[in-house]
């Protein structure tokens, strides 16, 4: 039941699939010109020239897709760099300042849930912090640091710290008064407590914050990208759209939508492993 | 001062009342102690107190008034020396069965070996019925078992004194049933000190030295304490046809029903909130007096006041 289920749902996402291809190719197909031959004045505006014009067709985004992924890894100057570099520059941002969030987030979480006083106090700040589109932060992150590729990881490090911060402090201030108390009548000194009853009872509440969080990142870095530019794919979208290849942009787009979807694959089985059944 | 195992001196719990109303209080002036050895149960009504006394016992909560020795020493927080049975069991549900043991022995003897800590776990799973079943997770258990666990886990730091809080409330009345047993068999063979919360009158009869009967609340106190005379060897098959059993669980119901309710109001002349009445339902005569007593007869109870 369970596998036939799978393969109809399979089928149907294929044919939904053929379905849009088939919308695509309709939408893009071009005519040709009746007689084929150019006026001057079509010469003139350089028609006769093989270019891309507008819309791609499913085949000529074949293409392209064919020739990215098979050399994913080429570098010819700044602007011109293999799909696979652009998008392991984005990902060692997202992750460096995904990673430098969690440093800050997981154990102010952690105290921030111990302690209700400090929830109390800090409450405040993050409830306007967390509000801000990252992006705002731009400016000052250019001005502070002074280089560009750094702002981009602070501003990654600003938008995934708050999902982190809230899901860590709520996860442990809400574990079990039953599994604290166990910990207290066996004398457990409070770094045991907090690493063998606290940290795996709030575990995946701290891991769905950590996924929020990442599927965040990588939302923000393409725009972080595009405002500072050089490498990633964001700058990549930004440059493929001043050199008008459309098929380039689309590329891109298909790309991020599956690294994202990999990212959070990847965060779902993290999250599985330190769920746990009451 | 008494030189019991167990003293709780005065013990009372009251809760500051909103603007203008008197203070709440749950109970106050209970007194009572525990020996070495001794199996207590303490029955009464929801609402009278009887957790807070059990969290107090185990330094988990304060009370407002009196406070309690254990082995001479005041009680002033939790110690390894006191094991908790939780009503939920309160398991980490993402360790094992043996890990949640080993969780335990390890906060109590941190400098054991691993191998050593393994032993100890596993004769203690052993002990409460639980070999096959040691790396199942909590959810993989069924209540019972999930009980026995925690049982295991309160016995492996072998504690001074037990205290367990309605430990089988949730359980089906066989698996309650065999669980029982094999309580009473352990405490029987390690001498164990418990002090038991509970809403079952047979449970009470079967397990326990000593019963305290608690007045329904506010101010809820311990009426009398009930004196098990059935013989040590009774199991759960004979317990029925003990000569006094019947005598002994009618005035326990007859408590529970109706006297508890009336007690505040009609406070016993005699009545000593430090010294309550012992009271042996079925026996005629008092048994050969320590002190000198003085008796005096409730229905069908004999009340011996000692000390």
């Amino acid at each position: 039941m369970e596998k036939s289920m799978g393969i109809r749902a399979g089928a149907l996402s294929l044919v939904i699939f053929l379905f849009l291809l088939g919308i695509w190719q309709a939408a893009t197909q071009t005519t040709e010109k009746p007689g084929g031959v150019l006026s001057e004045y079509e010469q003139l505006q350089g028609k006769s020239a093989k270019k891309s014009d507008g819309l791609p067709t499913p085949a000529q985004m074949g293409e392209t897709v064919k020739k990215h992924l098979s050399d994913p890894f080429y570098d010819k100057g700044p602007n011109d760099k293999g799909i696979g570099i652009q998008l392991a520059y984005s990902l060692a941002r997202v992750m460096g300042g995904f990673l430098l969030a969690a440093l800050v987030a997981v154990p102010l979480g952690f105290m921030i849930g111990m302690s209700p006083l400090l929830y109390r106090a800090l409450d405040p700040f993050i409830q306007v912090l967390k509000p801000i589109s990252p992006l705002a932060w731009m400016p000052l992150a250019l001005y502070t640091i002074k280089d560009s590729a750094t702002s981009s990881i602070f501003v990654i490090f600003i938008c995934s710290i708050w999902p982190m911060l809230i899901n860590t402090a709520y996860g442990v201030a809400s574990v079990r008064k039953d599994w604290l108390n166990v910990a207290r009548t066996l004398e457990v000194s409070i770094m045991r407590k907090a690493f063998l009853v606290i940290l795996p009872a709030a575990a995946p509440t701290i891991m769905t914050g950590m996924r929020i969080s990442m599927g965040i990142a990588w939302l923000v870095i393409v725009a972080a990208e595009m405002l500072v530019g050089g490498t990633g794919i964001g700058y990549f979208v930004w440059n493929e759209w001043n050199n008008l290849s459309l098929t380039n942009v689309i590329f891109a787009i298909l790309m991020i939508g599956v690294v994202g979807m990999a990212l959070d694959l990847m965060f779902g089985m993290l999250q599985k492993l330190v769920t746990y059944v009451e | 001062m008494s030189t019991s195992f167990l003293v709780a001196d005065g013990l009372a719990k009251r809760f500051p009342g909103s603007k203008g109303k008197a203070d709440l209080t749950v109970f106050d002036n209970v007194h009572f102690t525990i020996e070495k050895g001794e199996f207590v149960c303490i029955i009464g009504h929801s609402g009278c107190g009887k957790t807070t006394i059990l969290n107090v016992l185990a330094g988990l909560d304060t009370a407002s008034g009196g406070n309690v020795l254990m082995d001479g020493r005041e009680v002033a927080g939790p110690s390894l020396e006191r094991g908790v049975v939780f009503q939920g069991h309160a398991l980490m549900p993402w360790l094992s069965a043996k890990k949640n043991v080993e969780f335990a022995v390890r906060s109590r003897w941190p400098d054991k070996s691993n191998k050593e800590i393994e032993a100890h776990c596993q004769r203690y799973l052993d002990l409460v019925g639980l070999t096959g079943s040691e790396h199942k997770k909590p959810s993989e258990l069924s209540g019972g078992m999930k009980q026995r666990v925690g049982i295991a886990r309160a016995f492996a730091i072998e504690p001074k004194m037990l205290l367990l809080d309605e430990p089988f409330g949730a359980l089906d009345a066989l698996t309650r049933g065999n669980i029982q047993e094999e309580l009473k068999k352990i405490c029987a063979e390690t001498h164990q000190t418990v002090f038991m919360i509970t809403h079952d009158v047979d449970e009470a009869i079967l397990l326990s030295d000593k019963i305290m009967l608690m007045s329904n609340g506010p101010q809820a106190r311990i009426a009398e304490i009930v004196v098990n005379t059935l013989p040590k060897s009774r199991t759960r098959e004979t317990l029925h046809k003990e000569s006094r059993f019947y005598a002994i669980r009618n005035h326990l119901v007859d408590f529970l029903v109706s006297r508890s309710k009336r007690f505040s109001e009609e406070l016993p002349a005699d009545y000593d909130p430090k010294n309550p009445p012992l009271v042996m339902p079925g026996v005629e005569a008092p048994p050969p007096p320590p002190s000198p007593t003085i008796s005096s007869s409730i229905e069908s109870a004999k009340v011996v006041n000692l000390r």
